[in-house]
């Protein structure tokens, strides 16, 4: 089979994925030449930059592998790129993370007065767009395009249009991630990209929802399975977060900043109802996802409960939406919203322990997996986490003990543990098993390899979230307390000294943690490049095997 | 319905999660548009000048929202600490926001003239020189910047469209507004006071001669919280009880 008979038989989305490119790069050349905003003109660079190497490599890969592609009835070689692409930005986003927890630790050395871009304010947005749109978004991408074909026996629908999503995404995160070091933001929090960036994200993410939903509507398998609903709830939801939280104002088309359409309260509630549902849709509903697929086929064993998942399903997210609220307790926002938002807060609890329960449950039977799997093992405790950082948000909602933990270190740790403990651990539980599945080996290089990596980043979180809770009471309690004669104890400055200590281990922590992912990189690199035996079992039969659910 | 149903049509799949994930933020967010209780009645209230909206852009391009809260909730410890509770009145100009969610370092909201220009000055270019035990970056740059405002009309333009009441004369003075807030020996200080009631025109970067980054982000730090009229405002006034 040819590359050209291949274009024959998908002409329109070469044509589509094509003429979009071609307009992005003719947009990036007007911008380059007419505007007189030096930074943006650095973006537009980066922008063509990114557009051209993507574009070379795709038309590239379309002449060279044309027969390969043809030998699998799915597509593989978008979720390996997709596999690598999570790697490398998990890396380099933990790592920012880990400079910037040092800047707090230690501030004389690992600040540099005639080097602006390094300050903790640009490389802050950098580390959580990195972890949690880089990394995070790469693995939903890929691990989307992986099980959405496998439940629903189907290949990938939109043929040159799903590399746009993957090229096209990875674009942003460039864009997005020099734009911070630059000093180009909205500065509204997870949402800090400009106007164009913000542009370009919507066209990738229609067309990640046309390949996503294209593929369902091709599948020979009569139902769609409960991973599904996750990932399209993920990206429809993320979609009218993006579209609605992002509505700006450009100072004209030729310049990098915009103003928000909306003010002070309204665009604060705009914003959480973003923010907080980044954590509901993104890192929740999406990842949820990874749990329903590879939780049961790693165990081999059914779901708990069909039942337990539909409610589970509509319940959470219905009342994710209404919790935006919880991070605006006793602010200037209207009474009325912040006890919708607390209220909803706490129902939310039972959704997420519904499906902690039904993700944990499906090892009925199995339990001994955990002895011998590590892999297993770390997709277990990321449930475990999942339900305890679900538990300790709302508690954190109700407003007495949000008076005491908001604007603290508390709030950063408890994302931590959401994100290191339940995101970061699902998805690299994902990622183990997706590298011998999709290179064809029998087996990881090493299982000991795992279990280092599970022992050392499972301390690192414990000694991050531990440390930050004390740091985060001691701080609130600091804040708030009087001597006898009726002042306040403490002056700011003290609680910040105090927190010294604290901002020790946790860079400590979170240096372990990075030392895990490094060993993961290691171990994955030596399974693909090493001598791990491949399978040898015809290709097609063992994904027809996988396909069943 | 069964449930069957949905999960054989991906159609009414998607229409079911979109219904279902729009009302909550329908319900919470649409009324604060329209609820005229939402936001307060205050006296002293104005847009920024453009020497402030400078600053306020240096502020958010730098982050300093990732630290800084600007906004001080109704606690007795907080009121004692940083002054009365932020109105929602008081960022109603604000396009975006700047609230934060974290106090790494100590709320703004009401920093406008608690130190004097020259503790600024020191604070940005090195803030261990003044507190010896802050974990604050330096920006020691700003001062040595000059101030890009070739754009400053197009800016207060883009705002006045999102809802910002700058008229056509704002629009018309803001280069020369710009250079007289920050330019005390220029003549015009009476014009730009009356166009923007208290604000304070000096030379806040300690270098007469230029217009820098420093001057924009100090002219807005030493006015944020200094607008609303404490003395005539009253919370208890059934208008402003939310």
């Amino acid at each position: 089979m040819t590359a050209i008979a291949v274009r024959k038989s998908h002409p329109v989305d070469f044509i589509i994925v094509s003429a979009i490119w071609g307009l992005a790069l003719v947009a990036s050349i007007i911008e380059i030449v007419r505007s007189p905003d030096p930074l943006m003109v650095i973006q537009a660079w980066t922008f063509a930059a990114c557009i051209v190497s993507a574009g070379t490599w795709y038309f590239s890969y379309y002449a060279r592998g044309a027969s390969a592609l043809q030998q699998s009835p799915y597509e593989n070689d978008i979720v390996k790129a997709g596999v690598v692409a999570s790697m490398f930005w998990g890396i380099a986003g933990m790592l920012v993370g880990l400079i910037i927890a040092l800047q707090l630790a230690f501030p004389n050395l690992f600040y540099f007065p005639g080097l602006p871009f390094t300050n903790f304010g640009r490389l802050r947005p950098l580390h959580t767009s990195a972890v949690i749109f880089a990394f995070g978004g790469n693995v939903l991408i890929a691990t989307s395009f992986y099980v959405v074909q496998r439940t629903c026996r189907a290949r990938l629908f939109g043929g040159a249009l799903s590399w746009l999503v993957f090229w096209g995404y990875n674009t942003f995160i460039v864009l997005a991630g020099t734009g911070y070091l630059l000093g180009v933001t909205q500065g509204r929090e997870y949402a800090e990209p400009e106007w164009y960036a913000d542009i370009w994200l919507t066209i990738v993410w229609v067309s990640y929802l046309i390949v996503f939903l294209g593929t369902v509507w091709k599948r020979k398998e009569p139902h769609i399975y409960v991973a599904n609903w996750f990932y399209l709830a993920f990206i429809t939801t993320v979609a009218m977060l993006h579209l609605v939280n992002n509505l700006t104002m450009p100072v004209s088309l030729l310049q990098t900043k915009s103003y928000s359409a909306f003010s002070g309260v309204q665009d604060a509630l705009t914003q959480w109802w973003y923010g907080h549902n980044a954590v509901g849709f993104f890192l929740s509903a999406g990842f949820l996802a990874l749990m329903y697929y590879f939780i049961p086929k790693r165990v081999n064993r059914p779901i708990y409960s069909y039942r337990l998942s539909i409610v589970h399903f509509w319940t959470l997210i219905f009342i994710y939406i209404w919790a935006g609220p919880h991070h605006l307790l006793y602010t200037a926002l209207p009474d009325w919203a912040q006890t919708l938002g607390m209220t909803f807060s706490i129902l939310l609890w039972m959704p997420s322990w519904g499906g902690m329960i039904n993700g944990l449950m499906t090892l009925s039977g199995a339990w001994d997996k955990l002895r011998t799997d590590p892999v297993l093992r770390m997709l277990v405790v990321s449930v475990a986490f999942y339900g305890m950082a679900t538990f300790e948000g709302p508690v954190m909602s109700i407003k007495t003990v949000n008076a005491l933990s908001h604007y603290t270190n508390w709030t950063i740790g408890h994302v931590h543990s959401g994100a290191l403990g339940w995101v970061g651990y699902v998805s690299f539980g994902a990622l183990y098993c997706l590298v011998p599945w999709l290179w064809k080996k029998e087996r990881l290089y090493s299982n000991a390899l795992v279990e280092w990596h599970f022992w050392i980043s499972t301390l690192g979180i414990v000694l991050y979230i531990t440390s930050l809770w004390v740091a985060g009471i001691m701080q609130g309690l600091m804040w708030r307390a009087y001597n006898d004669y009726g002042f306040l104890e403490y002056s700011f400055v003290e609680s910040v000294q105090a927190m010294h200590p604290y901002y020790i281990i946790r860079a400590i922590g979170g240096a372990m943690y990075l030392g895990g992912a490094l060993i993961m990189s290691y171990n994955l690199w030596r399974t693909v490049y090493g001598d791990v035996p491949s399978v040898t079992e015809a290709p097609a039969a063992a994904l027809a095997v996988e396909g069943a659910r | 319905m069964k449930h069957e149903r949905i999960e054989r049509n991906s159609i009414i799949l998607l229409i079911g999660i979109l219904i279902v994930v729009a009302i909550g933020g329908a319900v919470e967010i649409a009324p604060l548009f329209w609820v005229k209780s939402t936001v307060e009645q205050v006296a002293g209230m104005r847009p920024y000048t453009p020497l402030e909206l400078k600053g306020r852009d240096i502020y958010i391009r730098e982050g300093c929202y990732v630290c800084h809260s600007q906004m001080i909730r109704s606690l007795r410890d907080e009121v004692e600490r940083y002054g009365h509770y932020s109105l929602a009145a008081e960022s109603m100009f604000d396009h975006p926001f700047q609230w934060g969610s974290e106090r790494t370092g100590p709320d703004l909201a009401r920093v406008g003239g608690k130190y004097s220009d020259e503790w600024q000055r020191a604070h940005l270019a090195d803030p261990r020189a003044v507190v010896p035990e802050s974990i604050m970056p330096p920006y020691r740059f700003l001062e040595n910047t000059a101030l890009d405002y070739r754009d400053i009309a197009e800016e207060l333009q883009a705002n006045h469209t999102v809802g910002v009441p700058y008229d056509a004369a704002d629009i018309a003075n803001a280069k020369r507004d710009l250079e007289t807030q920050a330019n005390p020996e220029h003549e015009a200080v009476e014009a730009l006071q009356k166009r923007y009631p208290k604000a304070q025109a000096r030379d806040f970067d300690g270098h007469p001669k230029d217009i820098t980054e420093a001057d924009a982000l100090i002219a807005y730090l030493q006015m944020l919280g200094t607008l609303v009229d404490f003395k005539t405002y009253q919370a208890d006034a059934p208008e402003n009880r939310r």
